[in-house]
């Protein structure tokens, strides 16, 4: 069976500067894949160039067999990638219900649509969803006034809105304090088991890439140093000497 | 061949000014945020306090230099005056207030200009020992263009080793990225304001008092000056002070060569220009792209839109009732003026649309009000159209002008999109100017009267209310469609937007055709109100009328810019009927109120009667 | 050296800080402690003075420095390292260090862009390079040195570990020491326990804008459950 997403070769250059540098890895259905490295890795611009935000310089991104390499963000949306980012970026002039409407309007094709108020489109749909990231209580506030980690599960119901095959995670846990992390992983945890979508995410985290990723690709400079499941990528004495450094036995924050 | 060499120069010393000014524009954006409009003020300035000066001081070299001299640090004073006395207050207010406060300061200097050197075009002497002229492969190029010639790159090198070398310079760059770092590290950004406002000003005197051997002081400089300056801006890249000579030079040379074919060759060439180089480099020639993924800015983009209240709805049920029953108690006059006030608050509903919900501030918008004007009158006059087919041409018209301009705009953003909507209304106004044979130019075209059955005042004052009533209704519909949901979308997040599948482009470009099509039927009634059409209708300051009209009434607002527009027009009409010199009596007003309200009138009494929400 | 008493702040409507009290001695290093969002970056941009504070004291060397403008502040002798960095990426690292350079202050030493390369050794490599295209390590301590170059007297410090690799985090700890023998006085907002206890003295724990626990930092690194309670979950 053909991987859901497959990205080789993928290079991006700024202004000289190559942060990703003939990148290659797959990501088969069911899979939860993190992407790691130290900043400056090319994380954020992977994703940013699987997602479209950006145009990559050379190489492919086949989603489900099909070269999306160069798609706009909003095309690449509709063929079911979802995608969070690493500060949420919501509608803060919303209500947290009218967020996820709009994300639902969009998905069904009718954003454009200038004759039917948006209080009467699914709303209903939205409430369930809502419901599911435990957010149900809030649907009428305004986002402005959600604490930050609410505001990651909105994002995370935004991203679920289309119910993609694929969600790109660029860092969830950033920003969300330890407390609220563990629940939150586990939110994500359930959530992706019960829609059954594969995922892609960065994360600084170790706990939460060792604890949750079924496999690790580990970025330095722009180039691919390891991709193999956690145990592996945890031995491999290259990952250790550009990252996780000595304290990698330990599983903990590195220092 | 030896020809098109000389008009090459010629092309090249008019840029030398251009370049003055605009990157003058540019620096003091850099740093303060603040989109000068009075920037072409102090051009203006520029050369009429060198035209006072040159009478003083003699017609020597030194006489004539030294006024020029003194005239760019006048107006770099007055530059600094502004900036400490009105800007100062406005730092923290949104920046359209700057903006608006600025032109206040364009209506001021407009009048004391007119009252002190009185309305007639006043020509300088020559520059002493530069007013012959050198032949040229033999052609005649005046002495005084090739010092211009080499004027602007002489500027341009002091200008970049003023910011490059010196610590002054470092300072202002540090700045200009990210002010509030620079204060953490010690530096006073208040004198490093005043300072730029003070270089920048005095490069748009320097541009104005060099250019005045060659046209003579006249009132009309400003606005003619300030969108040029906008389009090198746009073109040249913000910030880029080569993008600016750099552009200054193709915009200078296209005007030269131009000017050989026929001058409304120039208008498309420039649209053409412009077009080009925004579609390959939206940043401009030499500037720097925007970051691609913007950082999460705690900008402010209101609260969500509440239903009004029950007893809201019934009062303006009751409004809507008054209004229908103003025809039984007022006379014609009033009931033109409630005609006009109607029209502008349609007017700027439809820029409101744009900006409030789009997030795209257009300082054009008076384009769509010309071209739906336009479109009503030519209507009539070529066609010969009854007024109901004439008011259905208005919005057609008008929206495939949004739709033309719009399908450039949306490929920019902030700030750059509003310089841009400028400089496509100047240039159909411009277009409207020139062609005389189509438009009628400055003598406009009259004879536009409504159909009988809409002819008297109370007639037109119905059907104005109605058509007004219900494009009002539709924009506040489409407010709370999914597509005005979509445009907040991509306003409020662009990221987040287009990760949704929402094609933020396609959105906000029919937003600008909808805007476009609203203000365009507001122009088809203003045409047959006053029944006739002048150029006028589209320049500048009717677009900054419409800004204010929406400021004053708050910009996060859907009721803002109803307010605004009533209360603006009922002033403005107030007021010119009262006064000659009402020009400095609106922008005093304007400035009072601005910095009075920084919220806008609703904002104000929303911040003062309602308690925040939860 | 430094005095916080009852200070609150807030973002929009939400309270960050509630009647902080903190203080800080000559040549001392403390480390304000905490989880994400506990307020640790919003009492420093309060000391500096670039998050307005609704209520409270504070004084540096006993001058009130409650209601002044950060350059103000600057100028008094605190020097402010940002969480994110900002660094002046249009410049070249050379003019980032012009243009945090003030002029020298009675009894601390006088910074000047030589020095620092001695201090930062990367950096002299680098000068002449535009700040946008150097690594994230490097500007970190760009980010440091710039602040070094306005003489502060004491350094406020703001999650310097955050996203840097190990190696170049235990090469910022060491210039950071450094600076601490010298006589600087120090005050380092962090969650990495390992590397505040590189360079803090004392200890102060920020819990949702209140401090929680306050000692020596050798007593909170051997008190694993205070660090559970308020650093893990």
């Amino acid at each position: 069976m053909s991987p859901l997403l497959a990205i080789h070769d993928l290079s991006k250059a700024f202004g000289g500067v190559e942060a990703v540098r003939s990148v290659s890895f797959e990501v088969a259905a069911g899979e939860a894949v993190a992407l790691i490295g130290p900043n400056g890795a090319g994380k954020t611009t992977c994703f940013n160039l699987i997602g479209g935000q950006l145009r990559p310089d050379a190489g492919g991104i086949e989603f489900r067999g099909r070269d999306i390499a160069g798609w706009p963000p909003h095309k690449v949306w509709r063929l079911g990638i979802g995608r969070t980012f690493q500060v949420a970026a919501i509608f803060p002039s919303m209500t947290v219900q009218e967020n996820v409407q709009m994300a639902m309007v969009s998905h069904t094709g009718r954003a454009l649509n200038l004759l039917t108020p948006l209080a009467g489109l699914e709303a209903e749909k939205a409430d369930a969803l809502l419901e599911r990231v435990g957010l149900a209580a809030q649907a009428r506030r305004a986002c402005g006034l959600l604490a930050y980690g609410d505001l990651k599960r909105l994002e995370l119901a935004l991203a679920l809105a289309n119910d993609p095959a694929l969600l790109l995670m660029d860092e969830p846990m950033a920003g969300v304090a330890r407390g609220e992390r563990a629940e939150l992983m586990a939110l994500i945890g359930r959530v992706v088991a019960e829609e059954g979508v594969s995922v892609l995410f960065t994360e600084h985290d170790m706990d939460v890439v060792f604890g949750h990723a079924s496999r690790i690709v580990v970025l330095h400079r722009g180039e691919v140093v390891a991709d193999g499941a956690p145990e592996a990528v945890r031995a491999d004495a290259r990952v250790r000497e550009v990252y996780l450094g000595a304290e990698a036995g330990q599983g903990g924050q590195p220092c | 061949m030896s020809f098109y060499a000389v008009q090459f120069l010629t092309g090249l010393a008019s840029a030398s000014s251009l370049f003055l000014v605009a990157s003058g524009l540019s620096i003091i954006f850099g740093v303060s945020r603040v989109v000068n409009f009075a920037h072409g003020s102090f051009y203006m300035l520029g050369a009429y306090i060198a035209y006072s000066l040159t009478l003083r001081l003699g017609g020597g070299a030194f006489g004539f230099w030294g006024a020029i001299g003194l005239a760019a640090v006048a107006v770099g004073l007055i530059g600094v005056l502004m900036e400490m006395a009105l800007l100062r207050r406005l730092y923290r207010s949104p920046e359209l207030f700057q903006l608006v406060a600025t032109f206040g300061v364009v209506l001021v200097v407009q009048d004391l200009a007119l009252a002190t050197w009185g309305p007639d075009d006043l020509l300088g002497p020559r520059a002493p020992g530069l007013s012959g002229a050198v032949s040229i492969l033999g052609h005649r190029v005046p002495e005084y263009d090739l010092a211009l010639i080499v004027i602007g790159p002489v500027v341009l090198v002091i200008l970049w080793l003023l910011l490059n070398r010196t610590r002054w310079g470092i300072l202002v760059r540090a700045a200009t990225q990210d002010p509030e770092m620079a204060g953490a590290l010690g530096i006073n950004q208040k004198w490093l304001l005043t300072g730029v406002f003070f270089l920048g000003s005095l490069l748009a005197g320097l541009g104005g008092a060099l250019q005045l051997p060659r046209e003579p002081a006249n009132l009309l400089m400003d606005m003619g000056i300030i969108a040029e300056a906008f389009v090198v801006v746009v073109i040249g890249g913000m910030g880029s002070i080569g993008g600016a000579f750099l552009a200054a030079v193709v915009i200078g040379e296209l005007q030269a060569f131009g000017i050989l074919i026929f001058p409304e060759i120039t208008l498309v060439l420039l649209f053409l220009v412009m077009a080009v180089v925004l579609v390959i480099r939206p940043w401009g020639l030499l500037g720097k792209p925007e970051a691609i993924i913007p950082k999460a800015a705690a900008r402010d983009v209101g609260r969500p839109f509440r239903p009004l209240k029950a007893a809201w709805r019934w009062a303006g049920l009751g409004l809507l009732g008054l209004l229908v029953a103003l025809p039984a108690t007022a006379g014609d006059y009033a009931l033109q003026v409630a005609s006009e006030v109607l029209i502008f608050t349609l007017f700027a509903a439809s820029l409101h649309f744009l900006m409030g919900i789009g997030g795209m501030i257009s300082f054009g918008h008076a384009a769509y009000l010309g071209f739906g004007a336009y479109g009503s009158a030519l209507a009539v006059h070529h066609l010969g159209a009854p007024m109901e087919a004439a008011l259905i041409a208005a919005p057609l018209l008008a929206g495939m002008g949004g739709l033309v301009f719009g399908w450039f705009c949306v490929r920019l953003s902030g700030v750059y999109l509003a310089m841009l909507t400028l400089a496509f209304a100047q240039i159909a106004w411009s277009g409207v100017f020139q062609w005389y044979d189509f438009t009628g130019g400055d003598n406009g075209l009259i004879g536009i009267w409504p159909a009988p059955w809409a002819a008297g005042a109370a007639g037109y004052y119905y059907l104005t209310l109605m058509l007004t009533v219900a494009a009002l209704w539709v924009l506040k519909r489409a407010v709370f469609s999914p597509f005005g949901f979509a445009l907040r979308a991509g306003r409020d997040s662009r990221l987040r937007a287009e990760a949704l599948g929402i094609d933020v482009r396609r959105v906000q470009w029919l937003a600008f055709a909808l805007s476009g099509a609203a203000a365009g039927l507001a122009g088809g009634l203003y045409a047959f109100l006053k029944g006739s059409v002048f150029p006028t209708v589209m320049a500048i300051p009717v677009s900054v009328d419409g800004l204010v009209m929406v400021l004053l009434g708050g910009v996060h607002t859907v009721l803002g810019p109803l307010i605004g527009a009533v209360a603006f027009t009922g002033l403005k009409i107030g007021i010119a009927a009262e006064t000659h010199f009402w020009r400095i009596l609106l922008g005093g007003l304007i400035l009072a109120t601005v910095l009075a309200f920084p919220k806008g009138i609703a904002g104000f009494l929303k911040d003062k009667l309602m308690r925040p929400e939860r | 050296m430094l005095s916080v008493k009852s200070l609150d702040a807030f973002y929009g409507r939400a309270q960050v800080l509630f009647g902080l009290d903190l203080a800080v001695a000559h040549g001392e290093a403390v480390a304000l402690m905490g989880r994400n969002g506990a307020g640790k970056s919003t009492t420093l941009k309060c000391l500096i003075g670039l998050v307005p504070h609704a209520a409270g004291e504070m004084t540096l060397d006993g001058v009130d420095i409650a209601r002044l403008d950060a350059f103000r502040i600057a100028r008094l002798g605190l020097g402010y390292v940002p969480e994110e960095r900002r660094i002046f990426t249009d410049l070249t690292v050379a003019e980032n260090l012009e243009a945090g350079r003030r002029p020298p202050r009675q009894g601390s030493p006088d910074w000047t862009a030589e020095r620092l390369f001695v201090l930062f050794p990367n950096l002299a490599e680098i000068r002449r390079r535009r700040a946008a295209h150097i690594s994230g390590g490097e500007q970190q301590m760009l980010s440091i040195a710039r602040t070094l170059m306005g003489n502060p007297t004491l350094l406020l410090l703001d999650e310097p570990s955050e996203g840097l690799a190990p190696k170049i985090l235990e090469e910022i700890a060491t210039t950071v020491s450094a600076l601490k023998a010298e006589g600087l006085t120090i005050l380092l907002a962090e969650q990495n326990l390992r590397f505040a206890g590189a360079i803090a003295d004392r200890v102060a724990v920020i819990e949702t804008g209140h401090i929680r626990w306050q000692g020596a930092m050798a007593d909170f690194a051997a008190d694993t459950e205070a660090q559970a309670r308020y650093l893990l979950a």
